[in-house]
């Protein structure tokens, strides 16, 4: 793994996130993982804010910030600059799931099937954090945000996350990956091996929100981890389009998930909502099944 | 060497001669031809520029962007709708200070759609921070293009600009260009050396978020700057016309103005047009002047107050409606002469492609002189 910077810190303490931001350890591990000759561009979104309030900046590598949905095509252009410089350095994107899932969507379509060599890297905390808690394409079924509340005619968001892994892939993106802060070596191998694989490769990062989703800052890890256990989310690798590799977990029931985050206290009260949380559940047991995740025990 | 070229291969040819290293590329009629031509360059190896197919103009100028913040020197053409799109890439270009240089081949917006010239694309985007240059001929679209480069990435300046040229009245019609050799060019416009880019060997932030303490103060220096860039024009026209004879240096051109009673103020393509009006109206014994503005951003206020304070009435011609107010133009004439007791009336004339005439010309004239104006000319009253 990314030995050369162990101990270098990149992604510089003093930022402005909230105690317990997964996004901010996603900064911190996937700078680490770049190492210092990497420009990172950056969505407008709740990092870049937290980072770079003027006239301070907590990146310690060249970055920018342009707009909320350019940054493939930010990158593109200093991509296609390196190359008529004869300069070496790697471009690593930073943006957020509504910068990538939702309005950055025609940017990156653009960007992969060009074929820049870039690191995509998208920290997924599952909705719009920076203006609030509006839903985006990556909010999973049934939370809870400000956009789709519920309440006595709704159980919160109606669509499943969006498959932006799949969608990468086939453009043709030679690396893609899905990682979580909860497994820092795992992320930081991903990064290393997307940023050394030629071509627009992708590593989105779930990158729980404590804010967003109601829960106490000092759980972040934890909801990570409960996340890949219940088989919610799942850390694999594609090469070429093809999944090589996924974490195989033992796992537990959807509801120990659902149950640590306000975003989804609908389903629990004042009733339970079994058939919400059977569907929540039929979800996690395809992407057990899609995967090949569940470690079988053995019966004695 | 003089050829007779199209305007949009003028233009190319003139580009090329910049040696931009990264160019993105998007089509829209009636700029296509210019980013054809690119390609071309590129596919036979006389343009060593990395060639970016973007897809849509948002993209196209945030490429520039990029590759200007990491050093190179960038281009891009579009004109009307794709200008529209670029919107907000527009205002965010100029406030990183980036000295991308963009060639507009002016055209009508939609709706209803009109592929035809007039010059409502870039006025809309005339508080964005680039500098406007407005070209008359296809001389001059060329020309100003390596003025453009010269004058954006001066390091007092730091800004973009836009060239227009009048969608296919200039850019799809033939004219003798003289155009410049590569030695020459090499010799006006020296390589692009930002003081600061995008470099590991020397990190820096750019595009932070600023807050109420220091926002203001961005805005002031990018208008400064845009201000400041009248010197450097001026500066950059002198030396252009020491080496090839052409004379760029002021904002404004006169036409007949010195003993002018009615003086047309207008941009663009049109200009000619109103010097053969003039011509023909001067044999008749009126005194009628053209002031044509060259540079619309920065808006050269004092030269405008200067060269009309001797005219009796001016007649302002605008491609371009600020609806609800008035013509871009006639706006920023009337606060250049604030104060003064000259009658200025507007013309909002020749949209989406409509023809404008020498016997226009001599219609409005005859419309200032009776103190008829601050409307459309030219409404075909029957369809209404």
């Amino acid at each position: 793994m990314a030995e050369k910077c162990k101990t270098c810190e990149l992604f510089d303490s003093g930022h402005r996130a909230c105690g317990g931001c997964g996004a901010a350890l996603a900064a911190r591990l996937v700078t680490k993982a770049a190492g210092e000759e990497t420009i990172v561009v950056s969505s407008t979104g709740c990092m870049e804010v937290f980072s770079t309030p003027y006239p301070e900046t907590a990146w310690k590598v060249p970055w920018i910030h342009s707009l909320f949905e350019n940054a493939a095509a930010v990158a593109s252009g200093i991509e296609a600059a390196l190359k008529k410089q004869g300069r070496k350095e790697k471009i690593v994107i930073m943006a957020g799931d509504g910068a990538t899932f939702d309005i950055g969507m025609i940017c990156i379509s653009g960007a992969f099937e060009r074929g820049h060599d870039f690191t995509y890297i998208c920290y997924d905390n599952e909705a719009y954090m920076n203006t609030g808690i509006q839903r985006s394409g990556a909010t999973p079924y049934d939370a809870s945000t400000t956009t789709s509340p519920a309440g006595s005619h709704s159980f919160g968001n109606k669509r499943p996350k969006k498959d932006m892994p799949a969608i990468l892939a086939a453009h043709g993106a030679p690396y893609v990956a899905t990682a979580s802060i909860a497994y820092p070596a795992d992320l930081m191998q991903k990064v290393e091996k997307a940023i050394n694989t030629p071509g627009p490769c992708y590593v989105q990062v779930h990158a729980p929100c404590c804010t967003g989703w109601g829960f106490e800052g000092d759980q972040t890890i934890a909801i990570a981890k409960l996340a890949i256990e219940t088989g919610l989310w799942v850390n694999f690798e594609m090469v070429d389009g093809k999944v090589t590799k996924a974490k195989k977990v033992v796992r537990k029931p959807v509801t120990e998930y659902l149950k640590t985050q306000k975003r989804f206290r609908h389903l629990f009260k004042p009733k339970q909502q079994d058939a919400e949380i059977a569907a929540i559940q039929a979800m996690a047991d395809r992407n057990a099944e899609k995967y090949g995740i569940d470690i079988k025990l053995k019966k004695e | 060497m003089m050829e007779i070229t199209e305007g949009s291969h003028a233009v190319a040819e003139a580009v090329r001669l910049c040696r931009p290293q990264v160019v993105s590329a998007y089509p829209i009629t009636p700029q296509t031809h210019i980013v054809e031509a690119l390609a071309d360059f590129v596919a036979n190896g006389t343009l060593d520029a990395e060639y970016i197919t973007v897809e849509n103009e948002l993209s196209a100028l945030s490429a520039c962007v990029g590759a200007s913040a990491a050093g190179s020197r960038t281009y891009s053409a579009t004109t009307s709708q794709g200008l529209a799109l670029m919107f907000e890439v527009c205002f965010n270009a100029a406030g990183m200070r980036l000295p991308i240089i963009m060639s507009i081949a002016n055209r009508a917006m939609g709706a209803p759609l009109s592929i035809w010239n007039d010059q409502q694309d870039s006025i809309a985007l005339r508080d964005s921070g680039w500098l406007q240059f407005y070209a008359e001929d296809n001389q001059e679209a060329t020309d100003l293009h390596y003025i453009a480069y010269r004058v954006s990435e001066d390091p007092k300046v730091l800004l973009p600009s836009f060239v227009c040229f009048d969608g296919f009245i200039l850019s799809h019609t033939y004219e003798p260009v003289d155009m410049l050799s590569q030695e020459d060019v090499d010799k006006y416009l020296p390589k692009f050396t930002p003081a600061e880019k995008l470099d590991a060997k020397d990190p820096i932030s750019f595009g932070m978020y600023a807050t109420p303490e220091y926002y203001l103060e961005f805005r002031y220096e990018t208008d400064k700057a845009l201000k400041g860039a009248k010197e450097v024009i001026a500066q950059a026209g002198k030396e252009f016309k020491a080496l090839f004879g052409r004379d760029y240096s002021a904002p404004v051109e006169g036409y007949s103005l010195d003993d002018a009673e009615t003086v047309i103020v207008a941009m663009g393509s049109i200009c000619g047009t109103v010097k053969d009006a003039i011509d023909e109206m001067r044999a008749e014994g009126k005194k009628v002047g053209l002031l044509r503005i060259r540079v619309f951003r920065p808006f050269p206020s004092e030269e405008v107050a200067e060269s009309l304070k001797g005219a009796k009435r001016v007649a302002v011609l605008d491609k371009n409606i600020s609806l609800g107010a008035k013509g871009a133009t006639v706006l920023e004439v009337k606060d250049a002469l604030y104060g003064s007791t000259i009658p200025v009336k507007g013309y909002v004339l020749g949209l989406g492609g409509r023809d404008v005439r020498k016997k226009d010309i001599k219609e409005i004239v005859s419309l200032v002189e009776t103190g008829q104006g601050d409307q459309f000319y030219g409404l075909r009253r029957e369809v209404l």
